[in-house]
């Protein structure tokens, strides 16, 4: 019964869409406002009747009905209960019932904070969103209904993959989920701008809160991704440039270039065509990442089983979708007027080379992701392109963007001056310089790209910190405020951007670290044996049976000492054998610390009942998953900012600094 | 500067910065891409030298050997025409088995045995990577054109 | 407005490479066979010396040839379903071993048990290669007139046996 409630829930959610969607655009071609103030209230009847098909799917798992298709083929009764809960969405058909829910979410959330918005401007925003809506609410129901039965019903059930058996893959795909589907409202505020042809910096300023949430949400939910792979894959590596992962990537930088462009369209006005095509491009390439996830054209980690008959319906709608969506840009971008003047030495033209360099990234991620299907649908051959061609561009593409982090922001808007640039910066770079020649030497070998990595991540923090005082500096000027009401009186939007760079910096520096100063061993341990790693011992004191819920497997004690002979601490690396799956999984020991991760993984048992076993010592690689959420929490900020929650236009102090 | 010479220099401006950055990423990826090839034509020398490159196919039955430090392996890999040798230092994916499907990344040493710098076998329960596949096939189609 | 179209030509170019990448299958290989006749072969029988299974062996029958080798792992998953379906007497299976040895052959099916009708013996492996087999166990069904009607790579599951296999063999009869 509860499955048949969740399937009519999400039939009516259906309807209700429908009706939206045509009440909407309709509304708008006769302008009546009886018909666009509907969509405020049907979008949450869309949400509320697909949370309610959401929870009838959780029912089911919790509950082991094995008369539910999905629940058979996903779960099974000896599975935890939180895995079960996350079995809900960690099969095909349940990831798209977790999108749309999070689609009538992001509608609902639209439409419940866009009071101050013309009303026929949110009825053609939440139009677009209910029409996108109607795309999946169909996919699901024709070709991956999450709730068909199964009969007879299956005894029990064939357990979810333990590879996503894991507390880090549980909010992983609601993260990344509600990052990709919160860019169809930078997307529906794009499409509303040409269709009613305002697209002006009002637009801009009600998209940004948008995008950033949006940003913050794919941020947090690719750092988990990559934590996730980090400790579950058992390789100690934190990003493989795997298909997958990529699909997540792109639409990031290309979300990070939009905000950074959209904070000009508002500022300024300028850059209003490549904005509105940045977001079009954005949201298109969230669509591109789900329709490679769930067709299986690209095989990889993630593959799910392969589906003509999905994919073509996921192409067909893309298409609609993205191919629509450019024909309009096509049609309306002429009439857009340009924005104002700047000079070449300006913020804008700053801002602009990060927008280039941030698009050719991300066409560059998505040459090396097709490319090799591009050569397979020509009958060519079969090629793949690995790691050290993302790596070999990431780097020479990356570094000139993080050097204008550190200028942009100090620039004056329109037009800066050199001489005053060089001035305000130079000690900046000074500090870096020489913090990025000497810690490199202090850590114990010097190399050059661990020294431009330091550069790099230096000057970011040191030229943040010298914008922050000259902001300080500049008010305190002819006032009489403290230091303190002053650093008060600063937008949030200002400390989000500082946070969010300061995490760039993060990033970079666990990045660098990681990979110049990381230790790895392959060797083979008995019981009693030991292996030495910089400084640290590693003793494996005993092998035990282990029995778990739906695995059995052996697990190892490891004892770590220190050069000291003291001990650091004791790690339990486990073999798991997966009964219903019948598959083997690594699963790491992680002892974690602020400067340094100390890694232990199980390789293979050998004839001798020794074991093959991997220990890494690997430096400061949290600060790559703490960057990424201090990025995270400077979109926070940014969205906190008080001039996105009031009525007023922006407040005169706020014009003159960044955001 | 008037403002339209200004935007022809930043046009300008923009597009080299484009260029230059779609040339560097033309060259890393000319020199970064891993071609495929199969056992046979390994053996039959139509393999570059000096290069990464994968080979894939079927673990031969009873070829795992592993050297007195556990950690170096050899295996042989066929196409069920020709096989060879591959070593490899590291821990084998979990999913390795003899008699199943595997691909491998490295480069050929002089002595003609290939050494894998990567082993990959599928993190999931399809039958066989498709490079392993591709090989088979195009095995099959030199016996029936012979 | 022609510039503003640029980004539209190249989604879609993006489009059609999709397009066609969504039929190519990178985990299955496409089997020219079903349809064709089977190719022709004469291979000698195991544990009846000096007798043969020729590709005429069982014409006017429908039968499925079971490629299998003692040495494959994934055979032994599928045994059990095989001798499920020798028990039932629904139709006739032929074992190709492939790539494997007389011995060897005998000894696995001794201590597994024996579903085969006839097992022929293919030690070089070459009509395994004429009947396209990439790997083993690899299943064919062939009608009355020797043409091959269905074709499986890898093991056999309960459900395919029911729900593919046995369907088609009943519509052959």
């Amino acid at each position: 019964m509860i499955p048949e409630i969740g399937h009519f829930s999400i039939i009516l959610a259906l309807w209700v869409s429908v009706a939206q969607t045509l009440i909407c655009f309709g509304g708008a071609v006769r302008s009546s406002p009886r018909l666009i103030a509907f969509p405020r209230y049907s979008s949450y009847v869309i949400f509320l009747l697909t949370l309610a098909g959401f929870c009838c799917l959780a029912t089911s798992f919790l509950v082991d009905d094995f008369s539910v298709l999905n629940v058979a083929s996903n779960s099974n009764s000896q599975l935890p209960w939180p895995y079960k809960l996350a079995a809900s969405w960690g099969s095909h058909e349940g990831s798209l019932l977790l999108w749309v829910l999070m689609l009538s979410g992001w509608m609902s959330a639209v439409s419940l904070f866009s009071k101050q918005m013309p009303d026929e401007m949110r009825s053609l925003i939440l139009g677009v969103m209910s029409a996108i809506a109607i795309g999946f609410y169909l996919f699901m129901l024709l070709t991956s209904n999450p709730f068909d039965r199964l009969l007879p019903p299956a005894v029990d059930g064939r357990d979810l993959n333990p590879l996503l058996q894991d507390p880090g893959m549980v909010i992983h795909p609601p993260m990344l989920y509600m990052g990709y589907v919160g860019f169809s409202v930078v997307f529906a505020f794009a499409i509303g701008a040409l269709i009613s042809g305002k697209l002006d910096s009002t637009w801009a300023r009600w998209s940004r809160p948008w995008t950033t949430a949006a940003w913050c949400f794919l941020t947090v939910g690719i750092a988990l991704g990559s934590w996730w792979a980090y400790y579950e894959l058992g390789w100690g590596g934190w990003w493989f440039w795997d298909p997958v992962e990529n699909a997540s990537f792109m639409p990031w930088l290309c979300g990070t270039a939009l905000i950074h462009s959209l904070s000009v369209t508002e500022k300024r006005g300028s850059f209003k065509i490549w904005t509105v095509l940045l977001s079009i491009i954005t949201f298109s390439l969230s669509l591109l990442g789900t329709f490679l996830v769930r067709s299986g054209v690209l095989t990889s980690v993630h593959a799910f089983a392969t589906d003509p008959e999905r994919g073509v319906f996921i192409l067909g709608f893309l298409i609609v979708v993205i191919g629509a969506s450019l024909l309009l840009f096509a049609w309306r971008a002429p009439k857009v007027g340009l924005g104002g003047n700047f000079n070449f030495i300006s913020r804008e033209s700053a801002l602009l080379a990060n927008n280039v360099l941030l698009v050719v990234a991300a066409a560059s991620v998505l040459l090396g992701t097709l490319y090799p299907l591009f050569l397979d649908a020509m009958g060519l051959g079969k090629i793949s392109v690995g790691p050290p061609y993302f790596d070999a561009i990431f780097f020479p593409l990356m570094a000139p963007a993080m050097f204008l982090m550190g200028i942009g922001p100090v620039l004056r808007w329109k037009n800066a001056k050199t001489l005053e640039l060089a001035t305000k910066l130079k000690w900046a770079f000074a500090i870096s310089l020489v913090s990025a020649i000497i810690v490199p030497i202090l850590m114990g070998g010097w190399s050059v790209f661990v020294s431009i990595g330091l550069l790099l991540g230096f000057w970011i923090v040191v030229s943040g910190l010298v914008n922050l005082l000259e902001q300080i500096r500049r008010i305190r000027m002819g006032s009489e405020r403290t230091i303190f009401q002053v650093i008060n009186s600063l937008p949030r939007s200002y400390y989000g951007m500082l946070v969010a760079h300061f995490g760039v910096a993060v990033f970079i520096f666990g990045v660098t670290l990681v990979k110049g100063y990381e230790e790895e061993r392959d060797v083979k341990l008995a019981v009693g044996g030991s292996v030495e790693l910089s400084g640290y011992r590693f003793s494996l004191a005993s092998l035990d049976d282990l029995i778990g819920p739906n695995y059995n497997g052996i697990k190892g004690t490891v004892f770590v000492h220190g050069a000291d002979g003291k001990l650091v601490s004791t790690l339990y690396p486990e073999k798991r054998f997966y009964h219903v799956q019948s598959m083997p999984m690594t699963e790491a020991a992680i002892d974690t610390g602020f400067f340094r991760d100390l890694y232990v993984s199980l390789g293979e048992a050998l004839e001798d009942g020794s074991w093959v076993v991997r220990v890494y010592l690997k430096p400061f690689v949290d600060w790559i998953w703490g960057g990424a959420f201090l990025m995270a929490l400077g979109g926070l900020l940014a969205i906190s900012d008080k001039k996105y929650r009031s009525k007023r236009r922006s407040v005169p102090n706020q014009a003159t600094v960044s955001s | 500067m008037k403002p339209r010479q200004k935007r022809l220099l930043l046009i300008i401006a923009v597009l080299a910065l484009v260029s230059l950055a779609a040339l560097l990423v033309l060259k890393a990826f000319k020199s970064n891409l891993v071609f495929f090839y199969t056992p046979t034509e390994v053996v039959e020398g139509k393999v570059p030298v000096a290069r990464a490159f994968r080979i894939g196919g079927m673990v031969v039955d009873g070829s795992l050997q592993r050297k007195q430090d556990g950690v170096s392996v050899s295996f042989s890999v066929t196409d069920t025409i020709h096989a060879i040798d591959v070593t490899y230092e590291g821990i084998l994916p979990d999913l390795f088995q003899e008699g199943k499907g595997v691909v491998a990344q490295g480069r050929l040493s002089e002595n003609g045995s290939f050494i894998a710098d990567q082993v990959l076998a599928k993190h999931d329960e399809n039958y066989m990577p498709p490079e392993a596949a591709e090989a088979l096939k195009r095995a099959r189609e030199m016996k029936l054109s012979e | 407005m022609r510039k503003y179209l640029l980004p539209l030509a190249v989604f879609v170019l993006v489009a059609i490479f999709l397009w066609r990448g969504l039929f190519l299958n990178p985990q299955e290989v496409p089997s020219p066979l079903i349809g064709k006749s089977i190719p022709e072969f004469s291979l000698p029988k195991l544990q009846k010396e000096n007798s043969v299974v020729t590709s005429e062996t069982f014409l006017g029958k429908v039968w499925v040839l079971n490629v299998f080798a003692s040495w494959c792992t994934p055979c032994l998953d599928e045994h059990p379903m095989l001798m499920e379906l020798a028990s039932q007497n629904r139709v006739m299976i032929v074992g190709l071993n492939y790539k494997d040895g007389f011995q060897s052959a005998a000894d696995w099916l001794g201590k597994h048990g024996n579903p085969y009708s006839a097992v022929a013996v293919d030690i070089d492996g070459l009509v395994g290669m004429d009947f396209g087999v990439y790997g083993v166990p690899e299943t064919f069904l062939i009608d009355k007139s020797g043409v091959i009607r269905y074709k499986k790579i890898g093991p056999l599951s309960s459900t395919e046996i029911q729900d593919e296999l046995l369907p088609l063999v009943e519509s052959l009869q």
